[in-house]
């Protein structure tokens, strides 16, 4: 059967994209902050340092990502938004004071002036902030692919509100979802330094990472099959699963592979291609559904002239976007620099 | 506390909190490209040190907004999404369109930051505009959404079916130019205000400091024409609330019984119980005048409401005064200010003009503040006027209020943060060390 693609299919891609370049660019922000919390040893500082430097110019760009996510999801379908925004409320709420402290904690400590103390509390706050921020938007990500996102059934308090997102899968989702943060943050920052000895550092934790983010997914995948039979099955079974399992861990080899070899521009693609085909494989392991196991992309589509015009505002946007990300990136991310 | 109030009080927090920093989001811009812009042409270090301070300021309220409005798109969902699933599809558009112009402004206040001397003077500066003018589009887009609940277009309901979505006609709802309009001029008064405030101030213990003058000058630059173009806006928008949303005009004004050449209320006490105002002021004829620009028109009074329909009168009354208030205070200081210019060249001489400035300092946004309060408490018990209630909007979720103390909590930290940080780094005189870097003996030769 071949699905037909229109307005909504197109929009939830857009969505699918967002959603990608929030995991592949904020989410190694976060990942440089959990490398902020456990930097250790004699470069401890210089690691610190790195970090705050590599995420400073683009951490707010990167962030409105997840925006653009959340007013794609309300303009274009508005019952899936209301569902989840109902069923993984307490997750989300803490989402956002996790969002709020990260990102307050990061500027006071860049334009705090050079209070000591006070530096070392904000960037205390600043990495914890991100480390629980990826833990419980993965979280959500788990109880969306177990299906676990519905109505209130009022049934109680602990099962309207709180079963859809604390179960032993959606956690194993949240864990792989931080790993895959701060293994795209420590592959990325080997390009942000001329530093040998920090470039090491990072390569060794990136490995490490690397092999930790494996464990991590199959223990989600494991727990999948009790969980969530259905992304198990789309995932696993289906045929048009496989091209993308053999990519992504096509990908994961030749990432570590290039980790060891120290081409860490090879490197930053493979990885970064690796947890973008990750994303796309649950994505494509559900479709044609939204949320599972019931509520489709057309069901749940708003109606058609808002999905048209916001097409068109996502051309006219792409038009403006592309060029300014493009210039961003290419005055601070175009050559290592310290 | 309800689950009903703890999401209101939960939102006007979010809302009341955001504001400030967006509107500095807005304006602060401006006053920094000002700034860098007079660097570029006159060459004098003041003005390049605040540029230089006033970017570094914008990117601590920046942060604070960024992310503060994050929680605001997730609290529409959150604590609204009955609301939501109604209004996403219609009104979607507008915060689309926003979300591209936040991201531009991200973008450019990155490079606007970081790139001091990584690209070409005219790139910065030009990075600094498309700051300004993101800046002020993603103000106007969001304020369109707003305006649509007040004055919805753009579908019918047809046996309780939402039909007909045509999300331009509700982009192009009949109160979206005058909502605009005034929160833009707003966003630059307010800021301008604060600024030329808070530097004034600094002159009145140390005269000739040359860093504050300029900074002043610069202040009432940005702050002066919006303030005295404000009170024409505003006129426009009170005459489309008495248009389009008689409850609210008759909440403003306090006005119970329906009136021909019906007076402007200055000031009192409404008693909602007995029906009356208490120690206030009439002007005859000049609610009809102002609002309908006839001394002998028709204002709907709130005898023509249901009473279950009303908003809280006393706080959109006194919310409304204080606005009219503090905004026409500033606008006749900024008239003051350019009398003073025009005679003398300078304010800074004018000890008891720059005790009414640093004075309305912080009007501007409290004024702001009191606007807010009137359009959207004006509107109870409507999310959506007319059509969708504020009880029928709100989460299933129970204990709320839980939420709500968190968040004021967290408010409350990073409001004193900011202030502190926003005193010692930015307001504050240079010290001694910086000082002789920024302002050398021999201005006229300074390279």
């Amino acid at each position: 059967m071949i699905p037909t693609i229109g307005a909504p299919e197109l929009l939830a891609g857009a969505i699918l994209v967002s959603l990608t370049a929030y995991l592949l660019l904020a989410g190694a922000d976060f990942g440089g902050g959990v490398w902020d919390l456990v930097a250790r040893g004699e470069r401890q500082q210089d690691q610190r340092a790195l970090i705050s430097h590599a995420i400073g110019p683009v951490w707010e760009a990167n962030h409105v990502w997840l925006i653009l996510v959340v007013v794609l999801l309300f303009t274009c379908f508005p019952t899936a938004f209301s569902q989840l925004m109902i069923a993984l409320h307490i997750p989300l709420t803490l989402v956002l004071l996790g969002i709020v402290l990260r990102g307050s904690a990061f500027a006071f400590r860049s334009y705090g002036g050079d209070d000591e103390p006070a530096q070392r509390r904000w960037g205390r706050l600043f990495a914890s902030a991100s480390l629980v921020t990826p833990l419980l938007l993965g979280t959500g990500f788990g109880a969306v692919a177990a299906g676990r996102v519905q109505p209130p059934s009022g049934a109680g308090f602990i099962a309207d509100y709180i079963r859809p997102w604390l179960t032993p899968f959606t956690l194993s989702v949240g864990v792989l979802t931080l790993v895959l943060c701060a293994f795209l943050a420590a592959v990325y920052l080997t390009l942000e330094t001329s530093d040998r000895d920090l470039q090491e550092d990072f390569r060794i934790r990136a490995l490490v990472t690397g092999f930790v983010a494996f464990f991590a997914a199959m223990t989600t995948l494991a727990l999948a099959w009790e969980e969530a039979p259905l992304v198990w099955h789309g995932l696993v079974a289906s045929p048009r699963a496989i091209p993308v399992h053999l990519a992504t861990g096509a990908c994961a080899v030749i990432a570590l592979q290039a980790l060891w070899r120290r081409s860490f521009r090879l490197a930053r693609v493979a990885a970064a291609a690796q947890v973008g085909l990750i994303l796309w494989g649950w994505a494509l392991a559900q479709f044609p559904l939204l949320l599972p196991p019931s509520l489709s992309i057309r069901d749940a589509a708003a109606p058609v002239l808002t999905l048209r015009l916001t097409l068109g505002a996502l051309a006219l946007g792409a038009l403006v976007l592309l060029p300014s990300l493009k210039y961003l990136f290419s005055v601070f991310k175009s050559s290592a620099h310290r | 506390m309800t689950d009903l109030l703890a999401a209101r009080s939960q939102m006007a927090l979010s809302l009341g909190f955001h504001i400030l920093f967006a509107v500095v989001g807005i304006g602060m811009p401006l006053l920094m490209v000002v700034a860098e812009r007079r660097w570029l042409t006159g060459r004098n270090p003041i003005d390049l040190e605040l540029a230089k301070r006033w970017a570094r300021g914008t990117a601590i309220l920046f942060a604070v907004g960024a992310v503060s409005g994050t929680v605001l798109s997730f609290e529409l969902g959150l604590l609204w999404p009955r609301f939501m699933q109604f209004a996403g599809p219609i009104i979607g558009m507008p915060f689309s369109l926003e979300g591209f112009a936040f991201f531009t402004e991200a973008i450019f206040l990155g490079v606007y930051l970081y790139g001091w001397d990584r690209i070409s003077p005219r790139a910065h500066l030009l990075a600094g505009l498309l700051v300004v003018l993101s800046g002020m589009l993603s103000g106007i887009f969001v304020v369109i959404a707003n305006a649509w609940m007040n004055t919805p277009t753009g579908f019918t309901i047809t046996a309780g079916e939402v039909a007909g979505v045509d999300p331009v006609a509700a982009m192009l709802n009949p109160a979206a130019l005058q909502q605009t309009l005034h929160m833009t001029l707003a966003a630059y008064a307010a800021t301008g205000f604060a600024v030329a405030g808070i530097h004034a101030f600094l002159l009145l213990r140390d005269p000739l400091n040359a860093f504050h003058r300029r900074a002043l000058t610069i202040g009432l630059l940005v702050g002066a024409p919006a303030a005295i173009l404000q009170p024409i806006s505003g006129d426009l928008s009170a005459r489309n609330v008495a248009q389009y949303q008689p409850a609210k005009l008759a909440a403003m004004e306090a006005l119970f019984e329906t009136r021909t050449g019906a007076p402007l209320l200055i000031g009192g006490w409404p008693d909602v119980e007995r029906r009356t105002v208490r120690f206030g002021l009439e002007v005859p004829a000049g609610l009809s005048l102002l609002a309908h620009h006839d001394p002998t028109a028709e204002v709907t009074g709130l005898d023509r409401i249901p009473p279950g329909d009303w908003p809280s009168i006393s706080i959109v009354h006194l919310a409304f005064q204080a606005m009219v208030g503090l905004g026409s205070v500033m606008a006749l200081v900024a008239l003051w200010s350019i009398w003073v210019v025009y005679r003398q060249g300078e304010v800074s001489g004018h000890r008891r003009l720059l005790w009414a400035i640093a004075l309305s300092g912080p009007f501007g946004f409290t004024a702001i503040e009191a606007g807010w309060t009137v359009t959207e408490v004006g509107r109870q018990p409507w999310i959506v006027h007319g059509v969708l209630r504020t009880s029928d909007a709100v989460t299933p979720m129970p204990g709320l209020v839980y939420t709500f103390l968190g968040f004021t909590l967290l408010y409350l930290f990073l409001g004193a943060v900011v202030a502190w940080l926003l005193y010692s780094q930015i307001i504050r005189s240079p010290r001694q060390q910086d000082w002789h870097r920024v302002y050398s003996p021999h201005p006229a030769t300074n390279p």
